[in-house]
């Protein structure tokens, strides 16, 4: 996995609670069998009119927001569906940093496994960030897990809190599976102990 | 000991690892895959040069993109046909169990699960699928899960997780007439809210819960993803017994099983983080009028208006969806013409389900304006429908019969519907687009879905005389 340890950008907003991964990423382009290539159709039906021109109407579509590093949103941000296809797409599109009062369950941890951070802020810290992106054009900042610190122009700053564990992985680029592969002996011990219907009888 | 809630005793004889501060190592009893969410999982095994731990835990079919119309055709989409291969040959190369389009057995992993006896009480089952939740109504713990930890369960038959909290959902009293599984499951959501079962397992309880069948019991555990919740499960019993005593892949000393299941209950006095109670008689059908399921409300009522919701957020989202759904504050639901009719899905496309809509549609004609269909959950339902004539009563009131699969569910197959057309829908999810760009879903139970088709709008089914 990629490590993660700061990233600086324009911020991009998406004023909208409740997005779903439908909508992040949509089913049509589900069927490909690669884990890249999926930042071309992030928030497809809303970026695109007919015939794959760009909705002027669509905030992200701005000028403005081009190269956005970090995208901040509303509530439940990622409810629905638990396609990882929803992350991947955000990341290939250019974003590395979500802000959210909450996030849904699975897409969360999806994003952890991809290099992505999401982070909680409170819906007041998140208005002000939401005021600032409007207020200035090219507005950036900078999200900072070692310090766990943002930190904006103008001297706007948060502290956000972040699970260790998944911080020292995400820091580190480590991947669950060798950690867990670390303690094959006690996935082995596990499985000489367990009996019945552990495996299925027909099979 | 202090006593311990049915998730509780689940979690622990599952935990081969715990270290504090950390999640914990949990073992995975079952692991069921389909063509979607799995191909970039096998592609890292393979890049890792590793292999699948326990090839006979995890059995795979084809689902989500696959058309429903005649087998005995290639899959026209080339980018879909590519994927179902992908399946074909990684389930070759691991050596796993595929129920593909052409096995008896092959439906929605969600369906195909229970109907086999892979889904058991006391088990760990996971999917690629955010619905996996629906194998919980057997007492498992089940959970959906992203693409990484596919892979991560294929290769360690194990999954890094954090202890849920626990909400106990009890339904209580009689079912009022007209009101189905899905209709509990749909009020539950409105109530709490599309996040408000997040971080927790939901266990559902009470009288009325008992007294569902296990088809039922599935639809209302399915929907358990829809309130934020990552599972939902319920207490097995002798219903959970009846039902997969005999399945082809349940436990050879079933009785020996049966007795080990019995200890699962939760223990009296278990106490949980939050407990909600419903008395069922204040239930009605219901009807979701917005782009997420909380966005729901009762068929006798009307379309309400944003001002109403005292949240900014919940204000906000009722505004974009009324935008999006093309409805007035203040019309009545039962006025709402529809287009399309959609019975399916992993949350109601099973015999149950399809019997009490055929029962229905008999001797009744679909309205000409609108096009309706039914989609069996699995070639097994499919069979059992046929064997017991329903497909000739839905054909002969007008609807289309399919082959199994996802289909309009999620659209990712041919079955779409065009901008604008408004569908009325048994499946789970009235996200922006889901069913097509452009389309508007209502989402409602199976019966209610045939009374629509029949007239053309949305009814209450209450207004008839059901068997
Ligand atoms: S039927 Fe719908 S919700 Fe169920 S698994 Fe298929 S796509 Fe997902």
């Amino acid at each position: 996995m990629e490590s993660f340890e700061k990233v600086h950008g324009v911020v991009a907003p998406l004023d909208l609670p409740n997005v779903d991964t439908d909508q992040i990423i949509p089913k049509q382009f589900l069927k490909r069998i690669e884990r890249t290539g999926f930042g071309r159709f992030l928030f497809y039906d809303w970026r695109f009119l007919e015939g794959d021109t760009l909705d002027p109407e669509f905030e992200l579509n701005e000028e403005r927001y081009h190269g956005a590093g970090i995208l901040v949103t509303r509530a439940n941000f990622g409810c629905g569906s638990s396609r990882e296809h929803a992350p991947w797409a955000l990341m290939d599109y250019g974003f590395r940093c979500i802000i959210a009062p909450s996030f849904a369950d699975i897409f969360f941890n999806n994003c952890f496994k991809n290099g992505l951070l999401p982070v909680r802020l409170s819906e007041e810290q998140v208005e002000v960030i939401f005021q600032r992106v409007r207020e200035t054009p090219g507005f950036q900042m900078t999200v900072d897990l070692r310090t766990q610190q943002i930190q904006a122009e103008g001297g706007m700053s948060f502290g956000f809190q972040v699970d260790p564990f998944r911080r020292r992985c995400l820091l580190n680029g480590w991947d669950d599976i060798g950690l867990t592969l670390r303690h094959e002996d006690l996935i082995s011990q596990f499985e000489s102990r367990s009996a019945p219907p552990l495996i299925p009888t027909s099979a | 000991m202090k006593p311990q809630t049915l998730f509780e005793k689940i979690w622990r004889a599952h935990l081969v690892r715990e270290e504090p501060g950390q999640p914990s190592t949990l073992y995975i009893d079952r692991h069921l895959v389909h063509e979607v969410t799995s191909p970039q999982a096998f592609e890292g095994l393979r890049l890792a040069e590793r292999k699948v731990r326990r090839p006979d835990l995890t059995f795979a079919t084809m689902d989500h993109n696959i058309p429903t119309t005649n087998r005995g055709l290639p899959i026209r989409d080339p980018i879909a046909a590519r994927q179902v291969r992908t399946l074909e040959d990684n389930c070759r190369e691991f050596g796993i169990e595929l129920f593909d389009l052409d096995s008896p057995f092959q439906g929605i992993v969600h369906v195909i699960g229970p109907e086999l006896g892979l889904t058991l009480p006391g088990l760990t089952l996971v999917c690629g699928d955010s619905h996996t939740s629906t194998h919980g109504a057997f007492g498992a713990l089940a959970f959906g899960i992203g693409t990484s930890e596919v892979e991560h369960v294929l290769a360690t038959q194990c999954l890094l997780q954090d202890k849920p909290r626990t909400l106990l959902i009890r339904v209580e009293g009689q079912r009022p007439y007209g009101v189905e599984a899905k209709d509990i499951i749909l009020s539950i959501i409105g109530r709490i809210g599309t996040s408000g079962g997040a971080g927790s397992v939901i266990e559902y309880a009470g009288r009325t819960i008992r007294d569902l069948t296990m088809e039922e019991r599935m639809t209302v555990c399915n929907m358990s993803i829809e309130g934020g919740a990552r599972a939902g499960m319920i207490a097995p019993d002798d219903t959970t017994f009846n039902y997969l005593r005999g399945r082809k892949y349940a436990p050879a000393d079933f009785e020996k099983a049966v007795a080990g299941w019995k200890e699962l209950a939760g223990d009296p006095g278990a106490e949980f983080d939050d407990t909600i109670h419903i008395e069922a008689a204040g239930l009605s059908p219901q009807v979701t009028w917005g782009t997420n399921p909380g966005q729901v409300t009762s068929i006798d009522s009307r379309i309400p208006h944003p001002a109403e919701f005292d949240d900014p957020n919940a204000r906000k989202s009722a505004e974009r969806a009324l935008e999006y759904m093309a409805l007035k504050p203040g019309t009545p639901l039962v006025d709402i013409a529809v287009d399309r009719v959609f019975i399916g899905s992993c949350t109601n496309s099973r015999l149950e389900d399809l019997r009490s809509a055929a029962r229905f549609v008999e001797g009744r004609r679909v309205s000409s304006s609108v096009q309706a269909m039914v989609v069996p959950g699995s070639q097994q339902v499919k069979w059992q429908a046929e064997k017991e004539g329903l497909h000739q009563l839905f054909r002969e009131s007008g609807f289309d019969w399919r082959e199994s699969g996802c289909s309009m569910c999620l659209g990712m197959n041919p079955d779409i519907l065009s901008p604008g057309q408004r569908c009325v829908s048994t499946s789970n999810r009235n996200f922006e687009g889901r069913q097509g760009k452009g389309g508007r879903t209502h989402l409602v139970s199976p019966i209610m879905a045939a009374a629509a088709a029949i007239e053309g709008h949305l009814v209450d089914v209450r207004q008839y005389e059901l068997a």
